[in-house]
């Protein structure tokens, strides 16, 4: 390899020396996700010289990202992170290859993406993807550097690295949706991604040059506000391991939001309900069930007895359905769904929610 | 026996403190997680794992002398 001053500093240490040079020059790794914790690990990673590495993320740069996305500035407002990362990464340091995809990672793009790289770092922000990267990585065979933050705490580990634990190993149930509140619910330190996608930065390094101790099986902790840390050993758990290698057959069709809770059933406001038109109305409750929302002319169906009627309506038909509280309504749409109705919707709240509107409007 | 309890991330917030003391008879995990989500209502319909000494148990793991546990929440923030 040729003398490159870029990296006299690293190279001059013993422990990692031209050899050491060569093999991050020869390592791919890709990133998943450009945002609080993927920008540093994307920064230390370009400026250390691994030859080739991969970003994915579909989200453009908001301005709310600029205090911790510190790869951002505002001219990169509004752009593709994935791109706006690749530019400015190119500056940092053009000597090494970069591919940007500005695209969502998913079950059909995963595996292949992943085949591509050595080392997977994740650095996503919701609990589906998390579980989509680790099965994943199982599939490929690829270790994962993971690390995750809620508000001034942090957690990194390695996981799926020489027979060691895999991400469900720790965690193999998903929280119920909506449980854990994101960084963009509940806010977050800029500095904390910083610091835990330095050390996702480091271990991923570390992987690649055969250095220290990895965090392989060992969940790291640090909390900024006490900057206290803790390790904890994690065992590898066959059934968690073997619940990802099964998914291996029909990955691509498999629906992580799902496995996670998350719906996809698409609601819709009471306000709105009123100004809609061609819809038809399916008020689901049972005949006694009070107050009615005749503003709405809707069809009378009680859930128990959808299935005969749905028999007589075409499925191109806009359908909005609600009962008392947005609970059976929800059912009633999944129900709709499966018999391949196009569009569908219920609401939110269901008929309180839409009383409160009728009333306005009559007044 | 005495245990100290440790609680991470929104776990902090629901019990509203960081950690505590706990006297206890030997136990599983899940009674553990029983009397403290009794002491705790806010733990109730929280997702966590369970580190004993700092390794990670299942619910039936026992805990037969003085102790260090925490909870860890998952976290999904990046």
């Amino acid at each position: 390899m040729n003398f490159n001053p870029r990296y006299h500093r690293q190279v001059i240490l013993p422990e990692i020396g031209t050899s050491g040079q060569e093999k991050l020059n020869a390592a791919k790794v890709l990133v998943i996700g450009a945002g609080g914790l993927g920008c540093p690990v994307l920064q230390y990673l370009t400026a250390a010289g691994i030859g080739t590495i991969g970003i994915i993320d579909f989200d453009t740069v908001d301005i709310s990202n600029l205090h911790r996305q510190i790869l951002y500035g505002n001219s990169a407002l509004g752009m593709n992170k994935a791109l706006a990362a690749k530019h400015r990464l190119e500056d940092l340091n053009p000597d090494i290859t970069i591919n940007a995809y500005p695209e969502k990672l998913t079950t059909k793009n995963a595996v292949s993406l992943f085949s591509e790289y050595d080392i997977i770092v994740d650095g996503t922000d919701n609990f589906s993807t998390r579980y989509l990267v680790n099965d994943a990585c199982v599939i490929a065979k690829k270790p994962l550097v993971y690390g995750a933050i809620f508000k001034f705490e942090g957690q990194v580990a390695v996981f799926n690295y020489q027979e060691g634990p895999t991400y469900r190993c720790l965690f193999p149930e998903p929280p119920k949706a909506g449980s854990v509140p994101s960084c963009s619910e509940i806010g977050v330190l800029g500095v904390l991604p910083g610091i835990i996608g330095s050390m996702q930065a480091n271990e991923t390094l570390k992987i690649i040059l055969h250095l220290g101790n990895i965090l392989n099986g060992i969940l790291f902790t640090y909390d900024c506000l006490t900057a206290q840390s803790s390790s904890f050993s994690i065992p590898r758990v066959e059934s968690e391991v073997s619940k990802a290698i099964a998914n291996a057959k029909n990955f691509e069709t498999i629906d992580y939001d799902v496995f996670c809770g998350i719906s996809k059933i698409s609601e819709i406001n009471a306000r709105d309900a009123f100004e809609m038109n061609n819809i038809l109305f399916i008020d689901v409750r049972e005949p006694h069930e009070q107050p009615k929302i005749d503003n709405l002319n809707p069809d009378y169906v009680p859930l128990g007895q959808l299935q005969q009627y749905i028999n007589k309506i075409d499925k191109k038909q806009k359908i909005v359905v609600f009962c008392q509280s947005g609970i059976r309504s929800k059912k009633a749409v999944e129900k709709l769904l499966e018999q391949e109705f196009e569009h569908v919707s219920h609401v939110k709240g269901g008929a309180m929610a839409l009383y409160e509107f009728q009333t306005i409007k009559e007044v | 026996m005495q245990l100290t309890i440790k609680y991470f991330g929104m776990l902090a917030e629901a019990t509203s403190v960081n950690e505590e003391e706990v006297q206890t008879e030997v136990c599983s995990v899940s009674q553990l997680v029983k009397k403290l989500k009794h002491q705790h209502p806010k733990l109730s319909d929280k997702n966590f794992k369970i580190a004993v000494d700092q390794k990670l148990v299942d619910q039936n793991y026992m805990i037969d002398s003085k102790a260090e546990i925490a909870l860890l929440p998952p976290f999904a923030g990046g």
